[in-house]
């Protein structure tokens, strides 16, 4: 009877210890999947509206020269200023940005995901809970840059064309 | 052809067709034996809880590994941010279902085997047979259907462990971000990826147990033929899988 009943609770674990790890492949780690948030970084939360945050995603973190200070922790749109709201929980360390500071999303490495890079600003008073980064700059999309470059081109090789005709 | 090869030839085409033979009586056993569930449980902590140390063990360092290989690779072109994607990718899809066949095959395979050999040695199975209790269903059936169940649930936990131990490299020691690794994971694994993972580990499961037990009821019943038979367990199980592996992913993509 003790024999069968480690038996048994061995056998469950094991089982459960599986499933459950099924249920992590399956729910968690898929992009389409179901996620449960786990327990929040502290610090303090900071807004920011950005009017394309281009590959952006939850989990991104929030540099300061370079330093990791916070991460992304929601991502919305905003229907009255329609463009997206982008939440920041920063470290309560660096509890001394100064409130005119500016967020950019910048991309690391050339396949990289993106990150958002504050630049501080100069003034006195600091960025506090429910603050608002009012001077952002949107990520750069490599595909809109290469369309407009030949766009540009396309227009001035067009132009070039019609001079020749006209002559 | 020379006469060694015709033997070959005749001898795997035998083989093939006693495995599928047995597979589909094992089949027919399967279901009156889900009747009675102890047996089976006893086989799934034979074969599967017994084996989490070395599937845990595994999967950390291949996890590991994983990591500074693709942070080295990746690193060439300036992308160490997409390690949590090549890394869950590669677990994911490949190397969690294969590896854990493979040592599943080694490590559980071969105790079926020398097992259910040993007892056509010994002739148990046949004093089951004269008394009129199956041994399929009896003998073979309970540890076919824990292998089955164990393997996927096993490549689940190798596939989680490997995750960490590639985060535990790559993150804490070589410095990728840790939101960047799990948020790169996560965008670039989708449903389907992690469903042919599962195919996989089951179709897996299935073939080594099913290999396993096969030579083990068939085995000849001498000290010596038990051995040929194991051997055979750990040489077919592994050809199988990877041979079957490639079929599946042809047919994934």
């Amino acid at each position: 009877m003790r024999a069968n009943r480690s038996l048994e609770i061995g056998t469950g674990l094991f089982v459960l210890l599986g499933f459950a790890a099924l249920l992590f492949l399956s729910m968690q780690l898929p992009a389409n999947g179901l996620k449960f948030s786990f327990k929040k970084p502290a610090g303090y939360d900071v807004t920011a509206q950005f009017d394309n945050i281009g590959d952006l995603k939850v989990g991104a973190p929030v540099r300061m020269a370079g330093v990791r200070i916070g991460q992304v922790t929601r991502i919305d749109f905003d229907t009255n200023t329609e463009r997206a709201k982008v939440w920041l929980r920063i470290d309560p360390r660096f509890n001394q940005i100064p409130a005119d500071s500016s967020a950019a999303i910048d991309t690391e490495g050339l396949l990289g995901g993106q990150y958002i890079a504050i630049s501080p600003g100069a003034m006195p008073t600091y960025l506090t809970n429910g603050s608002r980064i009012l001077e952002t700059q949107s990520a750069l999309v490599l595909e809109n840059l290469i369309n407009k470059f030949f766009a540009t081109q396309a227009n001035s090789h067009g132009s070039h064309g019609d001079a020749k005709e006209s002559k | 052809m020379s006469d060694g090869a015709r033997v070959g030839v005749l001898e795997l085409v035998r083989k093939t067709g006693e495995t599928g033979i047995f597979f589909v009586r094992l089949l027919a056993a399967c279901v009156p034996a889900l009747g009675r569930p102890r047996l089976i449980i006893a086989q799934i902590y034979n074969a599967g809880a017994r084996s989490l140390i070395i599937i845990m063990l595994s999967g950390l360092f291949t996890g590991m590994v994983l990591g500074l290989q693709f942070y080295d690779v990746l690193n060439r072109f300036g992308a160490t941010a997409a390690l949590g994607t090549a890394v869950a990718l590669a677990l994911l899809k490949e190397l969690g279902p294969v590896l854990t066949a493979l040592l599943f095959a080694g490590r559980a395979g071969t105790a079926l085997t020398s097992e259910i050999g040993l007892m056509r040695a010994t002739d148990q199975l046949t004093a089951m047979d004269v008394m009129a209790v199956d041994p399929i269903r009896h003998v073979a059936a309970p540890r076919f259907l824990g292998g089955l169940i164990a393997v996927p649930l096993l490549t689940a936990i190798f596939t989680v462990v490997g995750l960490f131990g590639a985060q535990l490299i790559g993150v804490q020691f070589l410095g990728v971000d840790h939101g960047i690794f799990w948020s790169q994971a996560q965008s670039a694994v989708a449903l389907k990826d992690v469903t042919e993972g599962v195919v996989k580990s089951v179709v897996f499961g299935t073939v080594v147990s099913l290999i396993a037990v096969n030579e083990g009821y068939h085995s000849e019943p001498t000290a010596e033929g038990i051995g040929r038979a194991t051997t055979r367990t750990v040489v077919a199980s592994s050809v199988m899988i990877l041979l079957l592996d490639y079929v599946l992913t042809a047919v994934f993509l």
